[in-house]
């Protein structure tokens, strides 16, 4: 029966063949697949290229160091440094690294060792619910809901606690208790990364061949113990990866952080209001013009950058396990 | 059979996709200040039998280089472009209607219309040179006011927009240092305080934090009934802000004394005026390469001087005196060379 149908079916194969290698359509068609992909890397170059061009007025004008480090942004006398921006891109990230990496990687792994049954299915799809959760509405949730309770009970405590204290102080305590800030950014950006770090960590994990596990537990391993010396060691690079996604995201992240990040051109302490790349560039990129402009592209290279080494990074991780 | 109805619904969608795409569309970009009025004057005009006017409101500086690149029939902008900028590009200019900016204030125990400020004051709040609210020069002027002895959070406008723009040039106008450290703009470089994207963001991070400062356009403060003061004009009194005082403030200005009636509108003379009110304006070319549309564009907004102050009431905006649309209708409409 198998025979025969491998038998009809390779006859009409060849049959198929016959009648499209003739008029050189495998050619065709290998040329069309070729350019479709090259398509991407045309426009990647050219958004790359467009950039460079569009930010070199303000490269040149302040020297690309001077551009980096520079922390004035002054629009009235065309001064433009970028080093506040890019300061609180990197801290707002960090914040949300260290906050929703522990939790994602705690729901990967109860998704795929604790949860019983019945728990499994609810819990994963509410993590992929985040996900689709569109980012104006995390940013409107920020600052209408969120903002107000980090205000009242997170940062008037905490100023009471750490009010005077030297280093601490300084870096815990808000001036200004309105909520919104570097600190609430990268909370929201962490809720906001968790549901793909969690899900590409849980895949990762769910891939561990089971009998690795089983032995484990054979040898009288405690859950603790199978976690931490066989899972994670085992799926480790590809958290990584993971990771450098989730921080991919958090780096250019736009509009939820615009709306809770504060806004201030200088980045003075945790829970102070600061900017980002992203948001600077949603806040004056509809009303700029000439210099300003072209400072607003060269943030833009920058953050381009930035985020397509981490991208980089992040593949080449992934790459190394899958050849493992 | 199943081809040819499908084929048909296909032609319908083509057919209802050009059908908009008639000679006589409008397209207009820029200032988002005036697009509820725009908006509502456009749906209007269409209802009468008028041309289609698309309005889409991406920002004056957006409106400013999609006219300047002729890629719409009409520009938008809330800041006017001086004399050489419209000579440069061959641009005629005018206003259309006036709006105001009013500061927004959360103090407990302090309502709204009660706190009185100036000018000044206001600069140098905004600077960080005053304080607290209880500073001598804020209780100089409020006697039975009880003013609470807490730092001020100044709140501000964090996109560029054009209330900053009419804000800014308000407090240069009135605060030499403030002229000279900052400037005026659609976004400057404030010293202190935070930022909120749009005019919800500032006024949401005004109602969160006490003892806190803000600016918001007349119509949004009115319309979310949110806490405002009182300032103190140039003739010396303090006025409230609402259509009256906006419109006294038009009244007596001297509308040509800047090219494409690019006047500023802040701290004008008059009992009733109210300090910082600003027009917002339209860009269209000299010698349109469209003619059919910036044609189409003029009758609009001359259709819109005509018919349109109700509409622009309702929604909180102030028309323009007669004086200055019979000006406008010389001076500048019939500059446009649309024949």
């Amino acid at each position: 029966m198998a025979a025969l149908v491998e038998k009809a079916m390779s006859g009409e194969r060849q049959a198929l063949n016959r009648r499209l290698s003739h008029g050189g359509f495998d050619r065709a068609f290998r040329w069309a697949s070729l350019a479709s992909a090259l398509i991407v890397l045309l426009v990647l170059a050219g958004i790359i290229a467009s950039m460079i061009v569009g930010g070199w007025p303000a490269f040149r004008e302040a020297g690309l160091f001077g551009f980096v480090t520079g922390s004035t942004w002054d629009i009235n006398n065309d001064v433009y440094g970028a080093w506040p921006a890019i300061a609180g891109t990197l801290a707002t990230a960090l914040i949300a690294l260290v906050i929703g990496v522990p939790i994602s990687l705690g729901i990967a792994i109860f998704l795929t060792q604790l949860a019983p049954r019945w728990l499994k299915g609810p819990v994963a799809s509410a993590v992929e619910l985040l996900a689709a959760v569109p980012s104006i509405i995390y940013g409107m949730w920020g600052l209408f809901v969120f903002a107000p309770l980090v205000a009242a009970y997170l940062q008037t405590p905490l100023n009471r606690v750490v009010e005077g204290i030297p280093i601490v102080g300084t870096v815990l305590y808000s001036r200004v208790p309105s909520g919104t800030g570097i600190m609430t950014a990268g909370i929201i950006l962490a809720i906001m990364i968790i549901p793909f770090v969690a899900s590409i960590t849980r895949d990762m994990l769910d891939q561990i061949p089971s009998v690795l596990r089983e032995s484990a537990y054979g040898i009288g391993c405690t859950t603790w113990e199978v976690v931490r010396h066989v899972l994670v060691p085992q799926a480790g690079v590809s958290i990584i990866g993971a990771i450098m996604l989730g921080l991919g995201r958090a780096l250019g992240e736009t509009m939820a952080v615009t709306f809770v990040v504060g806004n201030a051109n200088r980045l003075t302490a945790l829970f102070d209001p600061g900017s980002t790349i992203a948001s600077r560039i949603a806040n004056e990129f509809n009303e700029a013009l000439g210099l300003q402009l072209h400072a607003l592209i060269a943030l833009g290279c920058i953050l381009f950058l930035v985020t397509f080494s981490v991208l980089i990074v992040a593949r080449l991780l992934i790459a190394r396990v899958k050849v493992h | 059979m199943k081809y040819r109805s499908i084929i048909a619904a296909l032609g319908l969608a083509a057919a209802a996709f050009a059908a908009p795409a008639s000679a006589q569309d409008v397209t207009g970009a820029g200032a988002t200040f005036p697009f509820p009025v725009y908006a509502k004057w456009a749906e209007a005009y269409r209802a009468q039998g008028g041309a289609r006017v698309n309005y889409q409101s991406i920002g004056s500086g957006g409106g400013i280089r999609q006219i300047r690149a002729r890629t719409v029939a009409f520009g938008a902008t809330d800041a006017p472009l001086k004399g050489e900028e419209l000579a440069k590009d061959g641009l005629v200019q005018f206003p259309t209607v006036l709006g105001g900016v009013v500061p927004v204030i959360n103090i407990p125990g302090v309502e709204t219309r009660q706190l009185r400020l100036t000018g000044e004051l206001v600069a140098d709040i905004y600077r960080g040179e005053v304080k607290a609210w209880n500073d001598k020069r804020i209780a100089e002027l409020n006697p039975g006011v009880t003013l609470p002895a807490a730092n001020i959070t100044p709140v501000y406008r964090s996109d560029g927009s054009g209330t900053t723009s009419i804000f800014t040039s308000y407090l240069a106008e009135v605060s030499p240092s403030w002229k000279e450290k900052l400037g005026s703009g659609t976004t400057v470089n404030w010293p202190i305080g935070q930022g909120g994207k749009g005019n919800e963001g500032v006024a949401a991070t005004v109602k969160q934090v006490a003892n806190s400062i803000g600016y918001v356009e007349y119509a949004y403060a009115k319309q979310n009934n949110i806490p405002y003061a009182l300032l103190r004009n140039l003739d010396g009194q303090f006025v409230a802000p609402d259509d009256k005082t906006f419109a006294a403030a038009a009244a007596n200005a001297d509308w040509s004394a800047a090219p494409g009636f690019g006047i500023s509108l802040t701290n004008q003379a008059g009992a009733e005026a109210w300090p910082i009110t600003g027009a917002t304006f339209i860009l269209i070319h000299k010698e349109p390469k469209d003619v059919k549309a910036a044609a189409e564009a003029v009758r609009f907004f001359e259709w819109a001087y005509q018919n349109g102050d109700k509409m622009a009431e309702d929604l909180d905006y102030v028309p323009l005196p007669d004086a200055v649309v019979e000006q406008i209708r010389k001076q500048a409409l019939s500059q446009i060379k649309v024949k």
